[in-house]
């Protein structure tokens, strides 16, 4: 009974959410909706969520948001002659809301935009994140996907080669790594100290991932700390040179320097950089020109003015092309495709890093991985995936999300993950029997990036996480997942174990994804995804199936009946094979 | 992976890039003396032929050429390798007519000669005796072919040469097209192609009628083409027209009947009538029409001049002409060129635009028939093009009839071959100097009808392969379906032919082309087709024409949010002081607004893949018909994906079903689903094992050898320059930056 049924998700996830402290109630509001006109009617706010319903139309408008979206509160105008406020939302799932409110006479009551207002933005107002009082009980303990030790014995690791250091054990060494980190053999922690201090942010090159037949690696760092004076650490050198030994297929190793070069030139007058292939023997140095956080945020920002209300039909492609959105998307997947074209053509280890090392290293490294493994690309691979490289190696979350926070310039944030979420969906569309999950799932993924309904995507770094103790004090995004698990799967999923995706990044290929940044606009609705069509088919298969093993029965004791009468042949039933 | 680096990068660029020097071909292997033939089809016959020419490959693993033979036929330009050809397993989609490195003669789009490393374009009558080094065949089909002239005797080059300038650029006559070599001699008897209506006969017609339960007349008045040669034989227009006026203007300006809906209202076209007439005779002619359609259906109706909204055929040619230049790639610089400024670039040339504007067309129409069930007139010059174009679409989003492959066979034998949709002109097939009637009208159809089937798939019972196909067979002279004028020239060459009567094979009868295997990827896996038990259904007795084929009007009710709109707008924008008021409001009403309203009416009701279906005309919905335009582009196949992935693992999934059905009904138990499903599943298995090494143009591309190499750009630093002051600044800042 809803019209904006792309909002339909809120409402199906939450029925069971326990009703929340704060209720405020504001009645006679109206939300200018961009699609459908002028709507009046209700407005409830909680200290999760906004709930605004239009009762006096057929059929009835619901409009359900966590107030975790709501990056900025606008309050546009004063009060005008009639003694109306116009309030102004601007989202971080690309929605602009806005509403029309005639505040009370009496101006001791608190209308539901005050409340809104504060808790939107919770801390900035001393309040706690919505995730730490939201006690939801799930069948699936999500915290218990990633255990990081269990992940590298998966990876064969350690091995004659590779060995697991405790040195970041109290975060130490690195406030921003993991405390297991995966090290040559031959580096002593010792030596991992000095390393520690010639890397930015001390984020030293660890392994990621491991190929299991020319154990080609994938290894992960900040910028080394060699100014423009062109510094060098031995440690570091023999570190990478120890990476390289580690592989016996091949006697070279490429550092891929996910900036554009000029970027990392001018990083040099800061101390950064990037490794010279004189201090680095038999290394090769590729720049793969992705650009930085600010040119990002700045590239959704002209998306969102494009596609968000309305569309300019006749111009979209080339206020498209405007946007740049795409052409990141390209340099990303291009990037990744290059590293993992060395790791698996090559069988050559590759070093990745950007300026810090967790932006555009953690959507190299993880977008590279999901190329070359397939066990990224299930429900529980790819959120070890994101619980690893972006979680556990400190992606800023916290930062680039903002949440909480009503410093909507904060010039930290950016749509990094994001990207990463838009590049995964790229490959599920070239590749659209490779991935266990669906979209649906990915479009979870981002509407709890911003709800601050779960811990997942909380804190900056795994320190930090521990010491707010996430895990016990909240719930992961990963419980609500897997323990609906049907809902996230792709139907059309076969499991190759080891097939090699490589995407084509030509822009040809690349589209943008409509049924995310579009959804808002009831028109670019779907009608009926390709999946409904396969969970029917796979029903009537089950139905068919089942029907044919009851025949198969009948069959069979008739026969036994029969046979012991005259000993009339019965016809052999092929049985059916299973193939999902 | 063939790198071709820093070409971009120079500032004079040679204008063909070659990536592989002729040397480097010399010392691999030396040219042998040896020639052969294609296996030529029953009155081919060759012009002429030269050995040893060069071809160069694209394929990413041979970064070479081959050597062999290159002849031109009555119907081909043919390339056969001196290389015993190796047999591939995974060719499951041959064309019995011309093979890989065949081209039609009127497939041949353009013709280029590299002279000293330019490149340019060879039109007929120049360049008698300067052959070129190279010679680069751009194809109707969008495929690219490149052959070296410089390993063959000056002679031999010559003749080869300008042999094929004269039989694919030079103008020539009808009867030297290959189909009246190839044509059938045994009789008058036309044979009947399956199930496909040809619409050559009264027959026909009326059962078309009956269908639709129209209630017009038809007329046999021109069954020898004396009312007007550019009408069908036989065709139908509004009852209450008398025969007086049937014959006074002849074939100008008669409402001809297209399709009737279930209310009893119709859709009619007409051509323009002759300017010159006298002004009073022709209004009160033209009024007596329009008062003749109107008494179809509760005497409303509608006109509707297309040539005032859409574009001209001109527009379309031209637009087309931008459009197809960026798929015809001669290499992999040009590649990765064209994808830096690729979305502006697509829409520069306006294609994807005037697609949109037919499909809008069409939804204007079907508003009038289905929601105000009013007659409507569609109009224009010749009433042969768009008339065509808008009333086959309107016919397929409101008569799931023409969503089956049968149907839209039917649908397209009566609009556009019966319907004298000018073929010969506007393919050009004779190459004609005098280019202002071509123009690629029906390709145009088929672009809107693919933007439909990739919006409702399950809706369709054909696949985009088919549309593909489709859309090649325009250029194989093998066949009459695509090739004349008209219904009366077709006629006149049937009969005045000096080899006797003749008939000619017709698109449809596609086992001339595919064989059985080939032809099960026209049908789509996806199809929903229509239950048994529904069919019963409808079959229960109703008032009058009843036959819900779509919604019923008062579901278009318009709703009264508008009404706030209009009245409170203004105030609403004092009060809200928003600068950019405009965007949050629809522009005024215009036909855009109107047709969207009807489309989120739609939108609204559960979807019914056999009731009325209508197109979402946003801009991001519009998409490029990737199957046809890229599939011949090695760096735009992406290895073990693509939708052929969804369509094997669909058809493995639907052959299972149908096996278990099957077997459930052996056994008698089960009736009710069974049937209707007898179409047998066999290529699925097959598909499915092998889809992993398959491309994503699969079936076009499948046949080569790919390798499972990345195709990396080249030049990645050229392609997006970020200038402003954001690309240098540091991630981590502390400084606060506004960017309100």
């Amino acid at each position: 009974t809803e019209v904006g049924s792309a909002f339909h998700s809120w409402g199906a996830l939450y029925e069971n959410t326990r009703l929340p402290a704060v209720n405020v109630l504001s009645k006679d509001v109206t939300y200018i909706c961009p699609f459908v006109g002028a709507l009046r009617g209700i407005l409830t706010v909680t200290n999760y969520r906004l709930f605004f319903r239009c009762i006096n139309r057929e059929p009835a408008f619901l409009l359900d948001l966590p107030l975790g979206v709501i990056s900025k509160v606008d309050k546009i105008g004063g009060a005008s002659s009639r003694g109306d406020v116009s309030y102004g939302l601007v989202c971080k799932d690309m929605r602009n809301l806005r509403f029309v409110y005639k505040p009370p006479e009496d101006s001791l009551q608190k209308s539901a935009f005050d409340v809104l207002t504060k808790f939107a933005f919770p801390n900035s107002n001393n309040l706690p994140l919505f995730a730490f009082e939201y006690d939801q009980v799930f069948p699936e303990n999500g915290w218990k996907v990633y255990d990081a030790l269990a992940e590298y014995k998966r990876q064969g690791l350690p091995n004659e080669s590779w060995r697991i250091s405790k040195v970041n054990d109290h975060y130490e060494l690195c406030d921003s790594y993991p405390a297991s980190l995966v090290v040559p053999v031959t580096i002593t922690d010792e030596e991992l100290r000095r390393v520690a201090a010639f890397r930015a942010k001390g984020r030293i090159p660890v392994l990621s991932w491991i190929h299991p037949e020319s154990q080609a690696a994938v290894v992960r760092s900040s910028q080394p700390m060699s100014g423009v004076s062109g510094k060098r650490c031995k440690e570091d050198e023999k570190l990478l040179q120890a990476i390289m030994d580690a592989n016996a297929q091949s006697h070279k190793l490429f550092i891929f320097d996910a900036r554009p070069s000029v970027n990392a030139a001018a990083n040099k007058m800061k101390g950064g950089g990037c490794e010279s292939e004189d201090a680095y023997q038999n290394a090769e140095l590729v720049f793969l020109d992705i650009h930085n956080i600010h040119v990002m945020r700045e590239s959704l920002r002209k998306l969102r003015e494009v596609v968000y209300p309305n569309i300019e039909d006749s111009h979209w492609l080339s206020n498209l092309e405007s946007t740049h959105w795409l052409e990141h998307i390209k340099l990303i997947l291009a990037g990744a495709l290059r590293m993992a074209d060395k790791v698996e053509s090559g069988r050559t280890s590759v070093v990745v890093h950007c300026s810090d090392g967790w932006d555009r290293t953690a959507q190299l490294t993880s977008l590279t991985m999901i190329m070359l493994d397939a066990h990224y690309r299930t429900v529980t691979g790819f959120q070890t995936l994101i619980d690893k490289e972006w979680v556990s190696f400190g992606h800023r979350f916290q930062q680039r999300v903002g949440h909480g926070d009503q410093n909507h310039t904060d010039a930290d944030r950016s749509p990094i993950f994001l990207q990463f979420i838009d590049c995964v969906w790229q490959m599920t569309q070239q590749f659209p029997a490779a991935f266990e999950f669906n979209e649906y799932f990915l479009i979870t993924v981002l509407d709890h990036l911003y709800s601050c309904l779960f811990g997942t995507f909380l804190c900056n770094s795994e320190q930090q996480r521990v010491r707010e103790e996430l895990s016990k004090r909240t719930v992961s995004l990963w419980s609500l997942v897997n323990s609906q698990l049907e809902e996230f799967v792709n139907p059309l999923y076969v499991h190759y174990s080891s097939h090699v995706l490589l995407p084509s990044v030509s822009i040809r290929h690349l589209q943008l994804w409509l049924t995310y940044y579009i959804r808002w606009n009831p028109r670019m609705r779907p009608q009926e995804p390709v999946h409904q069509r396969y969970k029917e088919l796979l029903a009537k298969r089950a139905e068919l199936q089942k029907r044919v093993e009851e025949l198969q029965r009948d069959v069979a004791n008739r026969a036994s009946v029969s046979s012991e009468r005259a000993g009339s042949p019965t016809r052999s039933i092929t049985p059916v094979q299973t193939f999902v | 992976m063939l790198s071709l680096g820093s070409g971009g990068a120079k500032s004079t660029k040679p204008s063909f890039v070659s990536y592989v020097t002729p040397e480097e071909i010399k010392s691999e292997k030396e040219p042998q003396k040896k020639e052969r033939h294609p296996n030529l089809l029953p009155g081919e016959v060759v012009f002429c032929s030269t050995n040893p020419i060069l071809k160069y490959t694209q394929d990413d693993i041979s970064q070479r050429g081959i050597f062999g033979t290159l002849l031109c036929t009555n119907f081909r330009v043919s390339f056969i390798s001196d290389e015993t050809p190796q047999e591939e397993p995974t060719q499951h989609f041959k064309n019995k007519l011309y093979g890989e490195n065949d081209i039609p003669l009127m497939c041949v789009d353009c013709l280029y000669g590299v002279y000293d490393e330019k490149k340019k374009l060879i039109t007929g009558g120049m360049l008698k005796n300067k052959y070129p080094s190279k010679m680069i065949i751009h194809c109707k089909d969008l495929r690219v072919f490149q052959f070296c002239l410089t390993f063959t005797k000056e002679e031999e080059a010559k003749k080869i040469f300008q042999g094929i300038v004269h039989h694919c650029l030079e103008p020539k006559s009808l009867k030297c097209v290959f189909a009246f070599s190839y044509a059938n001699t045994k009789g008058p008897e036309m044979q009947r192609t399956q199930r496909t209506l040809m619409f050559d006969s009264q027959e026909d017609w009326s059962q078309e009628m009956k269908r639709t339960k129209g209630n017009c007349r038809i007329v046999t008045e021109n069954q020898n083409f004396e009312l007007s040669e550019r009408l069908p034989k036989y065709f139908i227009i509004p009852a209450a027209v008398s025969d007086d006026d049937l014959s006074k203007f002849p074939g100008k300006g008669l409402p001809i009947w297209c399709w009737s809906h279930h209310s009893g209202c119709a859709l009619f076209k007409a051509s323009s009538l002759p300017v010159t007439q006298e002004d009073g005779v022709a209004q009160a002619w033209m009024e007596r029409m329009l008062h003749a359609v109107a008494q179809t259906h509760l005497y409303s109706v509608k006109i509707e001049d297309l040539l005032e909204t859409l574009p001209n055929i001109q527009d379309i040619q031209q637009s087309y002409t931008k459009f197809k230049q960026f798929f015809l790639i001669d290499n992999s610089t040009d590649f990765w060129m064209s994808d830096v400024k690729w979305f502006s670039s697509l829409e520069n040339t306006g294609w994807l635009d005037i697609i949109r504007q037919c499909l809008q067309k069409a939804v204007e129409v079907v508003e009038c028939l289905e929601k105000e069930n009013t007659n409507v007139l569609i109009t224009e010059e010749e009433g042969s093009d768009l008339c065509c174009v808008i009333s086959s679409l309107v016919q397929i989003m409101m008569d799931p009839h023409c969503r089956t492959l049968t149907g839209f066979q039917n649908l397209v034998q009566k609009e556009w071959v019966a319907g004298c949709h000018a073929f010969l002109d506007r393919c050009n097939h004779l190459h004609q100097k005098d280019k202002e009637c071509q123009s690629p009208v029906f390709l145009l159809f088929l672009e809107c009808v693919w933007q439909l089937v990739q919006q409702h798939s399950p809706a369709f019972q054909f696949s985009e392969t088919y549309l593909t196909v489709l859309s090649d067979s325009i250029h194989v002279p093998a066949f009459g379906t695509f090739l004349f004028n008209s219904a009366f020239q077709r006629e006149s060459c049937l009969k005045h032919s000096q080899r006797g009567p003749l008939s000619w094979p017709a698109v449809w009868d596609w086992s001339m082309q595919f064989d059985c295997k080939a032809q099960e990827l026209f049908i789509n896996p996806l199809y929903a087709e229509k239950l048994k038990q529904e069919k019963v259904l409808r079959k229960v007795p109703r008032i009058k024409h009843q036959r819900q084929l779509s919604l019923p009007s008062s579901a278009f009710k318009t709703p009264p949010k508008k009404g706030f709109f209009k009245d409170e707008a203004e105030s609403l924008k004092k009060m809200l002081r928003v600068k950019r008021f405009s965007r949050w409001m629809v522009p005024p009403d215009s036909p855009a607004v109107a047709t969207r309203q009807f489309y989120e009416a739609w939108q609204q009701k559960p979807l019914d893949y056999h009731g009325l279906l209508l197109p979402c005309l946003d801009g991001p919905a519009m998409r490029l018909w990737m199957q046809r335009y890229l599939r011949w582009t090695p760096e735009a196949q992406i290895l073990g994906g693509g939708s052929v992935a969804i369509t094997s693992k669909l058809a493995e999934l639907l052959g299972e079903v149908r096996a278990l059905q099957r077997e459930l009904a052996q056994k008698g138990w089960w009736d009710s689903m069974g049937e209707g499903h007898h179409r047998p599943q066999t290529m699925s298995l097959a598909l499915v094992r092998t889809s992993l090494r398959l491309s994503s143009y699969f079936p076009f591309a499948a046949s080569r050898n790919w390798s499972f190499k990345p195709v990396i750009p080249t030049g990645l630093l050229q392609s997006l320059m970020v200038t402003d002051k954001l690309a240098s600044q540091e991630d981590e800042t502390n400084e606060v930056i506004s960017l309100v």
